[in-house]
């Protein structure tokens, strides 16, 4: 079937973004879902930049003998979407760093137990 | 690549997760040239395998390293995130096709980037036109978030020196 | 600190390469793959290289902290400033045709500027939050 074929690309897309959910929402670690959001994020450029491919076009850079580009505008959301990223990641980052020094964990459950505690536990906590 | 992810998600070693993460970026990397995006692979090759793993490497060494707990529950999230997948993949037959032509992104503003960007800019490069000069804005923008991702950063981390002293 | 002779020794024969392929990515990104976020972003790695191999510490004396931060703002300016220029100069914000006689020329300026000043936002940003982190580990390390 043509659909299976032409549709490759965006099947490998809800394949990452499927993992990457499922990494987000299973696991209690919060640097594990970090890793999984990275992921989701990351199938989010295969989103993108796959529909901009052209067959037998090239790289958006203007040459002699070269008619068929691919398509430039998602390439330039993409790149700064990464960055972006990254940038993000760092501040998530820095929240779990954070959170183990006022929890001693980075587990979700963890975290949450020490919140229903009453108290004692809280003087953890700065 | 499916198979690197599959093994990111089963990884409780967060170490093992980490460099698993660096493979897959780097493999996504070369994904993306093979798409013709050379701008961007060249940035997730830098930013992805590169910074990021160091990044998560130096948390890692803040947080230690092994993920204590078993999964609890797998099964709700399992199903959760495949009936999304199910969503997703229904929304998917109205796409266009991989890499055809008559398809609405190649035919609104892109073919004007292409034509003219080389007259009006003088950059062959049309990434970098569309991305400094047309979108000028989006730039200025997403700079300052990285800006304010950074600062962010500076503000939750520094606290602590600042207390020693 | 690592006591590796190999591994020192090519990191700093390796250094000049990466900040100048660094350099080429950011001036040359008009004419092929590369521009300001890449470059900022391989400079970044190109120091964080260097911290890891010779400590932090000696990364900080080759670039330290202060100059990061001013960077880091710095080029928020500089691409603000750019739309600013535009604007003295009788365009609109962020208009390059009026920052040179020829406006296919202001364009190109205007790129290169803005370009720059992604850069070094990047860099600045990247390397920071990398010294944010290691400069963390360290102290819990030491208490």
């Amino acid at each position: 079937m043509s659909t299976v074929a032409g549709h490759y690309s965006y099947w490998m897309t809800i394949v990452l973004i499927v993992a990457g959910m499922y990494i987000l929402i299973a696991r209690g670690n919060l640097l594990k879902k970090l890793l999984g959001l990275a992921v989701l994020q990351s199938s989010v450029y295969l989103l993108y930049i796959a529909p901009a491919k052209l067959v037998g076009g090239t790289a958006p850079i203007v040459a002699e003998g070269y008619a068929v580009y691919s398509n430039p505008l998602p390439h330039v959301l993409i790149l700064t979407a990464i960055v972006v990223g990254v940038a993000t990641l760092a501040l998530g980052l820095a929240l779990v760093v954070r959170i183990r020094e006022a929890y001693g964990s980075i587990e979700e459950d963890e975290i949450l137990a020490q919140d229903r505690a009453p108290d004692g536990t809280h003087d953890r906590e700065r | 690549m499916a198979l690197v992810v599959v093994a990111l998600a089963l990884q409780r070693n967060l170490f093992g997760a980490v460099v698993l993460f660096g493979i897959y970026s780097f493999l996504m990397a070369t994904v993306l040239v093979a798409l013709d995006a050379v701008d961007v692979a060249m940035t997730e090759a830098a930013v992805g395998a590169g910074v990021s793993t160091v990044l998560l490497l130096s948390a890692l060494y803040l947080v230690g390293g092994m993920e204590t707990k078993p999964l609890v529950r797998p099964l709700v999230p399992l199903a959760l995130s495949i009936a999304v997948g199910a969503v997703l993949a229904y929304g998917m037959q109205g796409l266009p096709a991989f890499s055809d032509p008559e398809a609405p992104i190649h035919t609104h503003v892109a073919p004007r980037y292409l034509k003219e960007g080389l007259k009006e800019t003088g950059v062959p490069n049309i990434v970098t036109a569309v991305l400094a000069s047309y979108r000028g804005y989006d730039t200025l923008g997403e700079t300052l978030v990285v800006f304010t991702a950074g600062a962010g950063v500076i503000a939750l981390l520094r606290r602590r020196e600042r207390k020693k002293k | 600190m690592t006591g590796d002779l190999i591994l020192r020794i090519v990191a700093k024969l390796l250094m000049p390469f990466m900040l100048l392929f660094a350099l080429y990515v950011q001036f040359h990104g008009d004419y092929g793959p590369g521009g300001g976020f890449q470059a900022g972003v391989i400079t970044a790695a190109a120091i964080v290289f260097y911290a890891i191999t010779f400590g932090l510490a000696s990364a900080q004396r080759l670039v330290p902290e202060r100059l990061v931060e001013r960077l880091l703002a710095a080029g928020v300016l500089l691409y603000a400033g750019v739309g600013f220029a535009g604007v003295l100069l009788g365009g609109n914000y962020l208009d390059y045709f009026v920052l040179d006689h020829d406006p296919v020329h202001g364009q190109h300026r205007g790129i290169f500027w803005v370009e720059a000043g992604v850069g070094v936002t990047v860099a600045g940003v990247m390397l920071k939050v990398f010294y944010m982190f290691a400069g963390r580990g360290r102290d819990a390390g030491d208490a």
